[in-house]
């Protein structure tokens, strides 16, 4: 192995991969709540659906789109990595533990979170992306695919409303830790701007995870 | 002792303990009561009391490590009812106090666990990975000659403030045995700062750095997650800056090092 190869795959390198690509999918995520607030604008979806004509079909985004596949994949596969490591650190558990005691919940919990995270991207995938891709799809009045009308029935599922607001509150909880956990990786602790990192964090967490949750909320009481 | 405070009165506890003959073979808990212990007394007082009552009885004392029992040397290491050193913060165990706790109380007391440290004995634990991480880099090369001037090379006071809280680390074990990942890199960021940020240290920064993680890495410790687990059980308040400078001086040797392998 190269030294740099040795150096990303050392305790330290391992968490700097996912310190970074996690603040990139933290940006994937406000271009993405951004876009989809069009789905609150009053009209049968039209904004919505030009959107999504363009999201698939301008290069720059389709190219963004493998970086952001990439970004995923090395995120998800670093801190498993990690956390095999981790667990395999300690292989006789104490028969007394308090961790609450000295640490929050979601920190030591960032692998679950990460899992239900995780199996929620694959039902969003299966719910929207495929079906925009491989499904059929009908027209809207401006004769863009319109995948509001798929937005619409998919929300009108309880049960698909529930799993959403349910990761959604699991993405705050692994965001609450994770923001300002990139920033400490990186190197960046300092007594003016860590705290503000963390309050911007715990904001951004709410905020992005709220915005993304009252989607599904809106069409299953309020279409 | 005992007796020193007309107020207190005396406890009668149970205690959970781990009992295991060597390194080989596996433990157990095992319940003793103790009583008459004083408010008074620390906590390896207390064991001191019972490690009598054991010899009286003819049975195996338990085997604890202990040095100082002033909270400075680092030897003494308790995984006191499901915390390092115990329930008081910024403490060690040795001066953990017996009026922490209430009369007919159980106590669950474990080593120190994590696959780099192994239990000799009982409790008591060996922490030499530490020792070999530390031999990786944790010192400053000084030339043989003449004693410098003391005041030849200006430290602002903010640095050597840092340094010194850095260097106040005791080398315990708390930070790995309370870290969920059974990380040591609370210990190994203290070390590594407390150098970095003198002038003396500077010298050899970038193969310190490299060397001890590297050591760190092949003793079978965890990775830090930033959970902070580490720096709230400290018991010399060790904190979690010096794991964000130790994150930065490990990035800025990999870029910057001649060391290709």
């Amino acid at each position: 192995m190269s030294w740099f190869t040795k150096a990303l795959s050392s305790t330290i390198g391992r968490k700097l991969l996912v310190a970074i690509t996690g603040l990139f999918l933290c940006s994937f995520l406000v271009v993405h709540l951004i876009g989809n607030l069009q789905l609150f604008s009053n009209d049968e979806g039209v904004a919505f659906n030009a959107y999504t004509y363009f999201m698939t079909h301008n290069p720059l985004i389709r190219a963004m789109e493998i970086i952001l596949l990439i970004g995923f994949v090395l995120h998800i596969y670093e801190a498993w990595s990690l956390t095999r490591r981790n667990q395999s650190a300690r292989s006789v558990q104490y028969a007394v533990n308090r961790p609450e005691e000295n640490s929050a919940w979601s920190s030591r919990n960032m692998g679950l979170l990460g899992t239900v995270i995780f199996i929620f991207l694959l039902v969003h995938l299966y719910n929207f992306y495929f079906k925009l891709k491989f499904g059929e799809i009908g027209l809207d009045t401006a004769g863009n695919k319109n995948l509001y009308a798929i937005t619409v029935e998919a929300f009108s599922h309880w049960w698909y409303v529930a799993l959403y607001v349910i990761s959604m509150v699991a993405l705050a909880l692994h965001l609450i830790h994770g923001f300002q956990s990139a920033f400490q990786t990186l190197g960046l602790n300092h007594k003016k701007y860590t705290p503000a990192i963390k309050a911007f964090g715990y904001f951004f967490s709410i905020v992005v995870c709220a915005g993304f949750a009252a989607m599904p909320l809106y069409f299953f009481f309020l279409y | 002792m005992a007796g020193n405070n007309p107020n207190s009165t005396p406890m009668n506890l149970t205690l959970k303990v781990w009992r295991q003959k060597n390194a080989k073979t596996p433990g157990q808990l095992v319940t003793y009561k103790v009583n008459d212990i004083s408010p008074d007394m620390s906590f390896l007082e207390m064991f001191d009391v019972l490690n009598e009552d054991l010899l009286r009885q003819g049975q195996e004392p338990i085997a604890f490590d202990h040095d100082c029992r002033e909270g400075i040397c680092g030897m003494c290491s308790m995984y006191i009812n499901g915390r390092a050193h115990g329930p008081e913060k910024g403490t060690t165990t040795c001066q953990l106090h017996m009026r922490k706790f209430k009369d007919g109380d159980t106590i669950v007391v474990e080593p120190w666990r994590a696959n780099a440290f192994t239990v000799h004995k009982d409790l008591s634990v060996d922490r030499s990975a530490l020792d070999r991480i530390q031999q990786a880099g944790g010192y400053v090369s000084v030339n043989t000659g003449g004693v410098p001037d003391a005041n030849e090379i200006p430290i602002p006071k903010s640095i050597a403030d840092k340094a010194f809280d850095a260097a106040t680390c005791i080398q315990c074990g708390a930070c790995v045995a309370a870290c969920k990942n059974a990380s040591a890199m609370l210990f190994l960021s203290a070390k590594v700062s407390q150098l970095a940020m003198l002038p003396q240290g500077k010298v050899e920064r970038k193969t310190r750095v490299e060397n001890m993680l590297a050591q760190h890495d092949a003793e079978g410790f965890g990775s830090c997650t930033n959970i902070g687990a580490c720096a709230a059980e400290c018991p010399v308040g060790i904190s979690l800056e010096n794991i964000a400078m130790l994150n930065r001086e490990y990035i800025a040797a990999k870029v910057t090092s001649e060391n290709i392998v």
